[in-house]
């Protein structure tokens, strides 16, 4: 309870109290303003926004359609295998991961060069091009986490009765039917927690920009992201702390907003 | 693979049935090979050298080089600043270790108070814990690194294993196990017979909680050692950095990524591709341990990105 409220609670009021100062005195909305001013802002709120657009929507797409089609391999040992090669990679998140793509990214030593170069890739530098990089980011982040997501939704799916299903079948639809009918409506809450949750933590980006930043040798900008932009804003030669917690306030309002959101209206919790 | 047999339904007509196998197993296929390719190539990448690595004599990127290159480009990063991933190695257990430790000893009695005692603000605390849970951890690493530069703990070890042990999940994870499999008249019971609370919780509670201990415990341990974010910012300086953080480190000093770097000692791709691998391979082989587990489904509603 000590750590909640140090690590937790604390942290917020501190920045909110630094978000709306200056050197101490109240400046209200000052900070807020300035950062909006900022030339780097907007184009880190498209960024962001770009990339958390593809994600979601390949993410569920893709973890629906994969929980769905491995949860209907009667095959014990396929249906569990392609549910661990699928989890593998998760071990690799972070900044780990990233490095493994700064590899795959680049055509002279990428095991799929023949793929890059069918896109007209031929060097690192252009296959990272402002242009492309939300869906790299996309395509990262849904190797290293998609996996997670589509063993809670196999998971969730083993929940359903069998005695549903099998009214279904006896009535005549088919697979397709009753994914589309029955299972991805009962699953209904699983994918609201997914969404929110991979919202929440999308609009955090760093690593992934960040460690592209420091390979590609600025072709990716160092203040990409909205969180690269509050580092840059504390770190950077203005050391501007009351900026960056301004940010940081705009981006823990946005999150708290669709936790609490889910937490009153997603009735997942309705345990208590 | 013949003689795979996709039952994916018994409605349907025969054709159709067969064409909805295929897809089924093209659309696996596809997705084993999206998730595989990446892994294996980084597993055969530092037993080459740069040259073999590159194809320049027309290797196969799946090749594998020898176990002499492979001891070499060991050796070559190994040496990199005196060992230093050693140092970073050994800050990456430091962290992530006393914060397992810390998380554990917090958030199990927490979360066995929130399930099976009854005190004045219980639901607010809950409510708190579940928000706090939803929030991502990168957006509280900045107002965190605000508050501790007042109190003046960047750069020490406490800078990141304080906020690795806060987790509010783990509180969340032990209150459900305990509200919904562990009944209130097995402890009264215990009460009954005399013993105290500590003694409830310790001798009863706690040996029932095992497999939510492990659980709260995977969770912790993995997500500390792979973050990235909040170390990179709580402890500057290069000797202070965990693996994670180091490893960008090491990109600086890959001239294939930056050839402007004049440092005598460099780091080269495949050397490059066996530091990710050393740095990921704590967390590697707790997956492969566990996999029975995780893959069973039993995590259903169990991460948090």
């Amino acid at each position: 309870m000590v750590l909640l409220l140090a690590f937790g609670i604390g942290p917020m009021l501190y920045a909110l109290y630094l978000a709306f100062t200056k050197a101490g005195a109240f400046v209200g909305l000052d900070n807020f303003v300035k950062v909006f001013g900022d030339f780097r802002f907007f184009p880190a709120v498209q960024h962001v926004s770009a990339f958390v657009a593809i994600w979601l929507v390949s993410l569920i797409v893709f973890v629906l359609l994969l929980a769905l089609v491995v949860h209907s391999v009667r095959v014990r040992w396929l249906s569990a295998t392609s549910r661990f090669l699928f989890y593998i990679p998760g071990a690799l998140a972070g900044s780990a991961s990233v490095m493994l793509w700064l590899f795959m990214l680049d055509p002279s030593v990428s095991p799929v060069a023949v793929v890059l170069n069918q896109f007209g890739f031929t060097s690192f530098i252009q296959t990272v091009a402002l242009g492309n990089l939300p869906v790299i980011f996309t395509v990262i982040a849904f190797w290293t986490g998609a996996g997670g997501w589509i063993i809670i939704m196999y998971g969730a799916l083993n929940t359903i009765s069998p005695d549903v299903m099998e009214a279904a079948r006896i009535d005549g639809a088919g697979p397709v039917k009753i994914a589309w009918y029955i299972q991805i409506p009962l699953l209904r809450k699983w994918i609201a927690y997914m969404a929110i949750i991979s919202l929440a933590a999308g609009i955090q980006l760093f690593v992934e920009p960040k460690i592209l930043s420091l390979a590609s040798r600025g072709v990716v900008p160092k203040d990409y992201s909205l969180n690269q932009l509050a580092y840059v804003f504390a770190f950077g030669s203005q050391a501007d702390f009351n900026g960056s917690a301004a940010i940081s306030i705009l981006l823990l309002v946005v999150a708290m907003g669709l936790a609490a959101f889910f937490v009153f209206r997603g009735g997942l919790f309705e345990r208590d | 693979m013949s003689g795979t047999r996709l039952q994916v339904g018994t409605a349907g007509s025969n054709p159709a049935r067969w064409l909805g196998r295929v897809l089924a197993f093209t659309l696996i296929a596809f997705f084993v090979v999206f998730f595989v390719i990446p892994l294996g190539w980084l597993l055969v990448a530092p037993t080459k050298s740069t040259t073999q690595l590159y194809g320049l004599n027309g290797e196969q990127p799946f090749s594998f080089g020898s176990f002499d290159q492979l001891a070499e480009n060991w050796n070559n990063l190994v040496a990199f600043q005196d060992g230093i991933i050693w140092t970073w190695l050994g800050n990456s257990v430091l962290y992530s270790g006393v914060a397992l430790a810390i998380t554990i000893l917090v958030t199990i009695p927490a979360g066995y108070a929130l399930a099976m005692t009854d005190f004045t603000f219980r639901r607010t605390l809950l409510v708190a814990t579940l928000v706090v849970m939803l929030i991502p951890n990168t957006a509280l690493v900045l107002p965190i690194f605000l508050e501790l530069t007042v109190v003046r703990l960047i750069g020490s070890p406490l800078a990141v294993i304080l906020p690795f042990s806060f987790f509010p999940f783990g509180v969340y994870l032990t209150y459900i196990y305990f509200s919904t499999t562990v009944s209130h008249d097995l402890l009264d019971a215990a009460r009954i017979d005399g013993a105290g609370e500590f003694r409830v919780f310790w001798n009863i509670a706690v040996p029932l909680a095992i497999p939510v201990i492990a659980l709260v415990g995977f969770f912790n341990f993995v997500g500390n050692w792979n973050n990235y974010f909040l170390p990179f910012i709580m402890e500057p300086g290069s000797r202070r950095m965990p693996v994670q953080v180091g490893l960008a480190e090491l990109i600086s000093n890959t001239p294939a990524f930056n050839p402007t770097n004049v440092a005598s000692l460099t780091i080269s791709l495949p050397q490059l591709a066996l530091a990710t691998i050393i740095a990921v391979a704590p967390v590697l082989i707790i997956f492969l341990f566990s996999q029975r587990f995780l893959v069973s489904g039993m995590t259903a509603g169990a991460t948090k990105e």
